[in-house]
């Protein structure tokens, strides 16, 4: 187990370094936006004097390398700060949005993942045939147009008209039980769904017909193995490296770029309260969110790269 | 996101019961009326039979309403307002509260001392009853007698004092302190507040009115986010730009409130918010876009509904920078944008055409103007005489006003009309009104009105005002504002405010094309709209408390 142990505390110690330097990317960029959080919190209803109140009781006049230092620190005690527009811890606020968001990816994961697989699966077993097709171009022209067009579309048809969801995520409230919260996400899980799945399944498609031409294979069928069997015994264990990168790729995405889909379905998550808060230049809170991002990101790479190492025996037993 | 103004509106009537009534299709449709609000025949049937009546859905909407509401307000039940302008940085502190959500909230757990009436005139709220010294510099506030907080506390005159020291002090930054320069002193005589001003000022009631003058306890200088006020409702749960819930307070002095939970949540997504009306999970929206308002009111079970206002869409020159500066340039621009074609396309006739003054019928001491038209040779004429040559830069972005950069582009065609080339600069929203806005020489912008002229001249016309985003300085016009603020006779008074309308429609910076009107819309499981409103949108931002849920 010894270079595996080293190969994956190389991994991690990489991360972490990456971790750091996006850490002051995040910093610099954005103590560079325009305008000030005081001018926005204020709006046109600012004064000049109520605007140097402001900026002084918001301690925004120390130099840039003072509050970068104060925030890493802050951030390796686990101390994310407080909000400067509502004055509120951001760990508690994040905790909450964070734990929303994480549960709309996992359950648009829930079906995303295993269906996109399947459906990868299906194609390759009927290569160039309907199926095939049908299934290419159905995910092809979901994943062509911009999430809130499926969103509004679904919001109409399914909301609307056929009354079968709630068009918005409002019934999703803290005091809610399980199957309310379940049944005020259908819909957004949905878009989502459809917005990750060609990726995945065109990755699982392509991986598996890459291995398809290998020799060994051409054994398999010649033994009399079903095409199926062939698929899953043989083909797809020498996928699953591709495969992983790209539905930890999509998983991340599920996190960090729904953005648009909480917006259009008034869903609290970390998008929504992201776009809030720059929107009021609140930068302790976007340096916390893009903070939690970037782990996340960073994270779910990570796992990605090890469960390639695990997977494939060259990368397991290097020379 | 922008201030809130405070605002009166009129009503606009929109379809009408047909004139050739006969008194048996009356009959006929007052006996339908009643079978509904009794429950004998639904919503629907009824403007089905109406509409074989010859009678428009409106009209039969807006008869049923009437037939309910003769019915009477209904107690209990929970109400659920879907509302644009609310986010995760919103505070709790009513000093800070710029936009709709947050205005929304205050109304439910606290008061101003007074508060405007539906026609524009002033009623007591937290005071009990004002009046004001001959000359208008000293006024008195008498606190309701024997009410309380929601922690129990009673309200005093103290705390009354309190709270307008906390907007007024020298660190303060309530967005009303603009309004409260003018107070020389503040002072409690057993249970009234009195309030000494610099300057005669008649309108004084009216600021008190304001949305920010919440009386808290102590003036909430401990907490100012405490949300404990003398309202007639509680607040149960808040979570900021996502949902709050409020309960009705069982110890509150006025009759305000029917519904016994108001559910408040924040849905800025238009389609969302519309949506989310049509399937019945929320009662009332505000902001129904113009361009779908039409296609909403044909849903089933839901009336739109729409209050003129005084807000306004303007473009707007700064008088003291070249080329603005020439009158003629001004004129030249003002002949030059073609008003109805505004209000046809960009408001889709949910507005009226403005006159280059910020002021319409919806004020109270008004005077109409002759109406500026399009005239693109006036145009022209007034462009050559001011010897500038070249295009014109025009600053516009999308949170300028909704399909400001459609307006610009229309305003450069028309321009164009008269041999004046526009160019059109867009801007990000990001940073708008830091940047451009009362930066920038020339761009686009909003206001919302003010109830009276003198807030409205007093905040972005006066010379030394902060937010004079033209740039207007006329000395007659400053001396005119505070000879007419602290003038009792109203003829007097109304003859000043029409020479000053006539200042700024001849020289000011203003291009104010349009008027919009306020667009709301409820569902049928809740009834007691009131039209024409005078304030905020939302009957003053009163609906949810005004309104009830049909038994």
């Amino acid at each position: 187990m010894g270079p595996i142990t080293k190969l994956l505390a190389q991994r991690i110690s990489l991360g972490l370094l990456l971790l750091l330097l996006v850490s002051i990317v995040i910093f610099a960029g954005t103590s560079i936006l325009p305008g000030d959080v005081a001018q926005q919190i204020l709006g046109q209803s600012a004064t000049p004097e109520a605007l140097a109140n402001l900026r002084e009781e918001l301690g925004v006049n120390d130099p840039p390398v003072t509050r970068y230092l104060n925030w890493l620190g802050g951030l390796l005690t686990g101390d994310l700060g407080t909000a400067l527009t509502s004055g509120q811890s951001i760990n508690e606020a994040i905790g909450r949005r964070l734990s929303n968001t994480l549960f709309l990816a996992i359950c648009a994961a829930v079906i995303a993942v295993p269906l996109a697989i399947f459906l990868g699966l299906l194609a390759v077993r009927y290569q160039e045939r309907w199926p095939d097709k049908t299934i290419s171009a159905t995910t092809l022209t979901t994943i062509s147009m911009p999430e809130f067009v499926i969103g509004y579309i679904m919001m109409f048809i399914f909301g609307v008209q056929l009354r079968w969801f709630s068009p918005t995520a409002v019934g999703y409230r803290p005091d809610a039980d399980f199957f309310t919260r379940l049944e005020s996400i259908a819909l957004p899980v949905m878009v989502l769904t459809l917005v990750v799945l060609a990726h995945m399944m065109r990755m699982t498609r392509a991986a598996i017909l890459n291995v398809m031409q290998s020799a060994y294979i051409e054994t398999a069928e010649l033994k009399g193995m079903s095409t199926f069997s062939v698929i899953r015994k043989h083909a797809f264990p020498n996928a699953i490296s591709p495969v992983v990168n790209v539905v930890m790729l999509n998983l991340a995405y599920l996190v960090v770029g729904v953005v648009v889909v909480e917006v259009v379905f008034v869903y609290p998550g970390m998008g929504q309260y992201l776009v809030d808060h720059v929107t009021k230049r609140d930068l302790p809170v976007v340096q916390a969110c893009g903070i939690i991002f970037a782990a996340i990101y960073i994270g779910l790479n990570l796992v990605a790269d090890v469960v390639s190492i695990l997977t494939n025996p060259r990368l397991r037993h290097p020379k | 996101m922008r201030n809130l103004d405070p605002a009166i509106n009129k009503t606009r009537q929109k379809g009408g019961v047909s004139t050739t009534g006969e008194k048996t299709m009356n009959d006929q449709l007052k006996y339908y009326s009643r079978m509904v609000t009794k429950g004998l025949m639904t919503r629907r049937d009824f403007i089905g039979r109406a509409a074989a009546l010859g009678v428009t859905a409106v009209a039969a909407n807006s008869m049923l309403a009437t037939a309910s509401r003769a019915a009477g307000p209904q107690k209990g039940g929970t109400i659920r307002i879907g509302l644009q302008g609310g986010a995760t940085t919103d505070s709790l502190d009513p000093a800070t509260a710029a936009n709709q959500v947050p205005l929304m909230v205050g109304r439910m757990w606290g008061e101003p001392l007074v508060e405007l009436t539906d026609d524009g005139g002033i009623e007591g709220k937290v005071a009990e009853s004002f009046e004001g010294s001959d000359d208008a510099t000293i006024w008195r506030f008498k606190i309701r007698n024997g009410i309380t907080f929601s922690n129990g506390q009673a309200v005093t005159a103290e705390d009354a004092k309190a709270t307008i020291e906390r907007h007024s002090g020298e660190d303060t930054k309530s967005g009303a302190l603009g309004l409260l320069r003018d107070i020389d002193s503040l002072s409690v005589d057993g249970d009234t507040l009195v309030i000494g001003l610099k300057t005669g000022n008649a309108d004084l009631p009216y600021f008190m009115a304001d949305y920010h003058l919440l009386i808290q306890p102590g003036g909430g200088k401990d907490d100012p986010t405490a949300a404990i006020g003398t309202g007639p409702y509680i607040l149960k749960s808040v979570d900021m730009g996502v949902r709050f819930v409020a309960e009705k307070n069982p110890n509150y002095w006025g009759d305000l409130g029917n519904a016994e939970t108001i559910e408040i949540i924040v849905i800025n997504d238009n389609t969302a918010r519309v949506a989310a009306l049509q399937s019945g999970q929320v009662d009332i929206i505000d902001r129904v876009p113009p361009r779908t308002a039409g296609l909403v009111s044909r849903a089933p079970g839901v009336a739109v509904n729409t209050t003129a206002g005084p807000g306004h869409y303007v473009f707007i020159m700064h008088t003291d920078t070249a080329p603005f500066d020439n009158n003629d340039l001004r004129l030249a621009l003002k002949y030059g944008i073609n008003r109805q074609e505004l209000v046809d396309k960009i408001l889709f006739g949910y507005g009226s055409v403005g006159n280059d003054t910020p002021i319409n019928a919806s004020y109270p001491f008004y005077t109409a103007l002759e109406q500026r038209e399009y005239d693109p040779d006036k145009a022209k004429f007034h462009f050559d005489k001011s010897g500038h040559s070249g295009s014109i830069l025009l600053r516009t972005s999308d949170n300028s006003f909704p399909g400001a950069p459609d307006a610009a582009a229309l305003f450069q065609q028309s321009l164009a009309g008269a041999g004046i080339e526009l160019e059109i600069k867009r801007e990000p929203n990001d940073g708008y009104w830091s940047e451009v806005w009362n930066v920038q020489p020339f761009c686009t912008s909003y206001w919302g009105g003010r109830p009276t002229q003198d807030q409205m001249f007093s905040t972005a016309y006066l010379s030394t005002a902060d937010w004079n985003d033209t740039r207007f300085n006329n000395e007659q016009f400053d001396q005119l504002l505070v000879q007419a603020r602290a003038e009792l006779d109203g003829a007097k008074r109304t003859q000043m405010y029409a020479d000053m309308g006539m200042m700024l429609h001849d020289e000011g910076g203003l291009i104010c094309p349009m008027f919009n009107d306020f667009i709301d819309a409820h569902g049928d499981r809740v009834d007691g709209w009131v039209e024409g409103v005078n304030g905020f949108a939302l009957m003053n931002s009163y609906a949810p408390l005004r309104m009830w849920v049909k038994a």
